[in-house]
């Protein structure tokens, strides 16, 4: 290959020539360590590189050796349960290699090579295949059943398969082509700046169940849809992160720690295996691949994690499953764009961001979606994108919010301001938005019940009118409010803090499934229109509020998921004790 | 031999621009001799073919082009560190300034370390008592994590380090413990209260200190946190201690980081700090924390003062989302005279949850550290109203939580800096004035809770 010569280094940027076939994006090593890095400009006979290792000792005169080959990762069995950098180096075998601190110029490949699969045919020889077509399986965990598929581009008559125990690199299938034999393995790679193909883009139609009440009920999320968290630090982000990873009803959970703190990596490393989904009764970790690429880890790296992390997401999309990625933060990424800029020397946009963030962060977001997968029997996969943001002091005006607002659908919004009153999730009710809502309604009448909708509308337009009379009774006192007013605001109260209020760190708070949201909720809404009707009999406020039943509904969400009884017994009580209430003010 | 040069072309601020190099690298450690003899440190920010830009760590007073010799040393920053490190005190470049014999190294590390395998952390968990009820009960600390102090000129947050560094222990643990100290920027009279604070504890041979004060190089201070973690992560991993590392003021840190910048001509972020403070500051702040296999652990407690009390300014807004929470000073609180003036509401210790309950605290701890929020948030709040609207129109039950809330001032948050609390006296404490609310009120506690821990309140009357 192509040797070139160093004739310039900045921090993270090394500057290059003598390389004149190499094209934008290949990977190129550097120095005698041979560092990572990837070509991301080129003006005349020279060619920027941005160094995914620290490049300290680098100096002009050191070689550059280029691979002809972009940025790539390597996609086959044993993604699952992984922890990746972000140029997809398995961080435990580095451990291995290299100790407990990250050495430098360690190389190592992204699916382990010793470890032989179970592979199990499903084509036989003479039958034609192409693009995306699924030739065989091997149970990779538990939960997961991996689909090896036909790669992008390749189409012919398969000639030879194989069954039993093969690792990575061994062929297992021979095509027959226009172009000649195909030798196919277990595993594919695949240049992570490109999306990887899909036979046509759907309109998500189909609620992520998160588990979280204020999210599925308030403002849900669909299955190929995307979403935002935006907040100030120690507004809850990464717990919410979190919990999504945790009981969100994808099949398969992809989640970049870009330019976050080491331990809570850690955490997730150390919990995930220990947890149980939900939907399956295996652990967590049986369906997680991780990109760990922390803040004190090199920022090119960083730059390039949410790539990696995206294309394998898609990956498993094609494989027919439902993909749900996150992205702890989005900030991070933008400020890795904005450094590698700034020592580009590049003409700085809004904050000193390039003018091109914007393009970038839209076209990561549209990775996204809903499909119908490339292979002939048309099966149906999702990629969800969750992205978090940290705007510099909870300002939203800023750049990286603002063009995040413009490509995604929902906005859970986070303040302190909650987070002090230990109101947890604290997503801003107010503010927050889902744009799905119209889109999953036939899911939800189907899945939960036909008046879950309304039942939410309603709960919402008590939650704004409180903040309306709150306006009031800040200026002249709850006095002023009539006995109606005052229903309403007792309403809004039990909402948030029976309903959207949710302990992360209980057993049985942690998780609530939508048939339970909408027991609770409905709960809830009725008390409210039985207080209403016992107030126009001329109930007094004062015994409606001590009704025995409301007790029950702030214990609500320790019931039982299975208890469906329990919120029967609340509403017979509501009907009991509201209309109880009306014979004892006679008397 | 390393070669010398004397071709400096520029020299802005504290950069000089050397002309016709060879074979320098990126990173490498330089040594001045400015022509009155003083000699001074440095290191390559930038290198091309035929120029280095040079950054000299004691400024460039006395430099000119013509005169300056330059040296290239072929390696990076380093520190020598041993054990006899322990109780010794050096200038913020690592040279030893007590006076004391020259260190003779074990070992000789490059100051910017190597980040730490996220598969290789353990997850920090073990409680770490400070005696503190602010902190203890409601904002807990634990071995490995990264906790700042944020706060403002003429607030006692030295008095506050000094003594979380004085009374800090695990409970039921006894195990080898240090304190690493790094000053920068600070007057000497501050650094001075350190000394003597660990000289009367006899922690001073347990300390390891790193000194540069405002009237040294601004550049130096640079060098200074990272030396200061380099002997911390030797103590912590290799030593198999309990560093305790206290970074006093990060704010000039920052601005000694943007001076460089500017002279550089870079593309100001926000408030003309580089935009890749986030990233510098990482490099800083996850030097903390707990190895698998290793006993040892680093845990950190950078100060800053926030410029007008600002939480939003680039400096603590950037630092809150690296570390493990923050505990937040209150000018308010600290002019009623209540010390700590830990400000609680927006103060947070993100790694509470696994360092507290049952086996590491008590089972009661999480509800009732919630709880106490919940409460002091209501009863703020129903100050405020009564500030508006007169204390007449609050309820009943809003007067009980204005009540708590200057109760819980006065009794929970303030001790005195002697004053070593046990976190049983801490609970206790918060169960105390919990039960001077209506109990139906109290959601956030589990009721077997209350039930046995408010007889005990009881029980003492």
């Amino acid at each position: 290959m192509e040797q070139g010569v160093i004739i310039k280094v900045s921090g993270p940027l090394v500057i290059g020539e003598g390389l004149p076939t190499s094209r934008m994006y290949d990977v190129v090593h550097v120095g005698e360590e041979r560092l990572m890095g990837e070509i991301i400009e080129m003006r005349g006979n020279t060619a920027s590189i941005q160094v995914y290792e620290e490049t300290t000792g680098l100096g002009p005169g050191d070689p550059i050796y280029s691979t002809g080959e972009p940025l790539s990762v390597e996609l086959g069995p044993g993604l699952i349960e992984s922890i990746y950098d972000g140029v997809q180096r398995p961080l435990d075998v580095l451990q291995a290699r290299s100790g407990d601190f990250i050495a430098r110029g360690v190389e190592a490949p992204g699916l382990p090579r010793d470890k032989e699969w179970a592979f199990t045919p499903t084509v036989s020889v003479n039958d034609e295949v192409g693009e995306g077509d699924i030739i065989g399986t091997v149970p990779e965990t538990p939960i997961v059943e991996h689909k090896i598929m036909v790669p992008p581009g390749v189409k012919g008559t398969v000639k030879r398969i194989e069954s039993g125990a093969y690792n990575v690199t061994e062929t297992v299938c021979v095509l027959a082509t226009d172009s000649g034999d195909v030798e196919l393995t277990l595993m594919q790679r695949w240049p992570v700046r490109k999306g990887r193909p899909r036979a046509k883009k759907l309109a998500p139609v189909k609620p992520l169940t998160t588990g979280q009440r204020v999210i599925d009920t308030f403002f849900p999320l669909a299955k190929g849809g995307t979403a935002c968290v935006p907040g100030p630090f120690g507004s809850g982000k990464t717990v919410i992160q979190h919990q999504i990873s945790k009981w969100a009803d994808a099949q398969i959970i992809v989640f970049i720690g870009c330019g976050e703190r080491g331990n809570e990596m850690t955490d997730v490393l150390l919990e995930f295996p220990e947890l149980i989904d939900p939907y399956s009764g295996e652990p967590l970790m049986k369906r997680t691949v991780l990109v760990a690429n922390t803040s004190n880890m090199p920022v090119a790296a960083r730059e390039a994690s949410v790539y990696t992390g995206i294309t394998i997401a898609e990956y498993f999309r094609d494989m027919g499953y439902a993909v749900a990625l996150q992205a702890d933060s989005t900030s991070r990424w933008a400020e890795a764009l904005r450094e590698i800029s700034g020592r580009l020397e590049e003409m700085p946009g809004e904050e000193g961001y390039p003018a091109y963030l914007g393009t970038r962060l839209a076209e990561f977001y549209e990775r996204s979606g809903r499909v119908i997968c490339a292979g002939s029997d048309k099966r149906e996969g999702s990629i969800s994108v969750i992205g978090s943001v940290s705007p510099p002091g909870g300002d939203l005006s800023e750049p990286v919010v603002q063009n995040t607002l413009r490509v995604v659908k929902v906005f859970w919004g986070l303040e302190d301001r909650l987070a002090y009153e230990r109101h947890f999730p604290s997503i801003n009710w107010l503010n927050s938005y889902s744009l799905y809502l119209d889109r999953i309604e036939a899911a939800w009448t189907e899945l939960v019940a036909r008046d879950f909708k309304s039942l939410r509308n309603e709960a919402m337009s008590i939650l704004q009118r409180e903040s309306e009379l709150s306006e009031i009774v800040r200026l002249v006192g709850i006095e002023s409010l009539s006995v109606a007013e005052r229903i309403i605001m007792e309403t809004a109260k039990s909402i948030r803090e029976d309903f959207l209020q949710q302990n992360a760190f209980h057993e049985a708070d942690t998780f609530t499934s939508l048939k339970k949201q909408y027991r609770m909720i409905k709960v809830i809404m009725h008390f409210h229109a039985k207080a209403v009707e016992a107030i126009a009999r001329g109930v007094p406020l004062k015994q409606i509020l001590e009704a025995p039943v409301r007790d029950a509904i702030a214990r609500a969400k320790f019931i039982d998921e299975k208890d469906e009884a329990a919120f029967e017994k609340m509403m017979i009580d509501i009907d009991e004790q509201l209309s109880s209430t009306e014979v004892k003010s006679r008397a | 031999m390393p070669k010398e040069y004397m071709t400096t072309r520029d020299i802005v601020g504290p950069l000089l621009l050397v002309e016709q190099v060879e074979d320098v690298k990126y990173g490498e450690l330089v040594e001045l001799e400015f022509p009155d003899g003083t000699r001074a440190l440095g290191n390559v920010l930038e290198v091309s073919k035929d120029a280095a830009l040079v950054q000299s760590f004691e400024g460039s007073r006395g430099s000119n082009p013509g005169q300056t010799k330059v040296k290239f040393l072929g390696r990076s920053l380093e520190l020598g560190v041993s054990r006899d490190i322990l109780g010794r005190v050096f200038d913020g470049l690592g040279r030893p300034s007590d006076g004391g014999p020259k260190i003779i190294p074990d070992k000789k590390l490059s100051i910017y370390g190597e980040p730490i395998n996220p598969t290789a952390r353990d997850y920090p968990d073990d409680f770490i008592q400070t005696g503190i009820s602010a902190i203890d009960g409601l904002n807990p600390l634990v071995r490995g994590q990264k906790l700042p102090i944020f706060s403002g000129s003429g607030l006692p947050h030295q008095q506050l380090a000094a003594q979380i560094a004085r009374q800090s222990r695990v409970l039921g643990v006894q195990a080898e413990f240090a304190v690493v100290f790094a000053a920068m920027g600070i007057t000497f009279e501050e650094a001075d209260f350190f000394i003597s604070e660990f000289r009367e504890t006899e922690a001073v041979e347990r300390a390891v200190m790193f000194i540069n004060l405002a009237d040294d190089p601004a550049v130096e201070r640079i060098a200074t946190p990272r030396m200061a973690l380099t002997a911390a992560e030797y103590l912590a991993f290799d030593l198999d201690m309990h560093v305790l590392v206290i970074l006093t003021d990060m704010t000039y840190y920052c601005e000694a980081l943007r001076e460089v910048s500017a002279a550089r001509k870079e593309v100001p972020g926000r408030r003309g700090y580089p935009g890749y403070l986030y990233t510098d500051l990482a490099t800083i702040y996850e030097r903390a924390g707990r190895i698998r296999g290793k006993h040892g652990s680093i845990t950190q407690i950078p100060i800053l003062s926030m410029p007008e009390d600002d939480k939003t300014h680039p400096i603590p807004d950037l630092t809150g989302y690296i570390t493990e929470g923050q505990i937040i000073l209150s000018r308010d609180l600290h002019r009623k005279g209540i010390y700590p003036p830990i400000s609680i509401l927006p103060s947070l210790s993100r790694l509470k949850e696994k360092g507290i309950g049952e086996g590491k605290t008590r089972e009661d701890h999480s509800g009732l550290s919630n709880q106490l929020f919940a409460a002091y948030a209501r009863g703020i709040e129903a100050k405020e109203l009564a500030v508006i609207l007169g204390e007449a129109a609050l309820s009943e039950t809003d007067k009980s939580f204005a009540a708590f809330a200057d109760q819980f001032e006065a009794e929970y948050i303030s001790q005195s800096d002697r004053e070593d609390r046990t976190i049983e006296e801490t609970l206790f404490l918060g169960w105390k004035l919990l039960a001077k609310l209506p109990r139906s009120e109290l959601k956030r506690v589990r009721d077997e809770h209350v039930e046995k821990y408010m007889s005990e309140v009881e029980v003492a009357g």
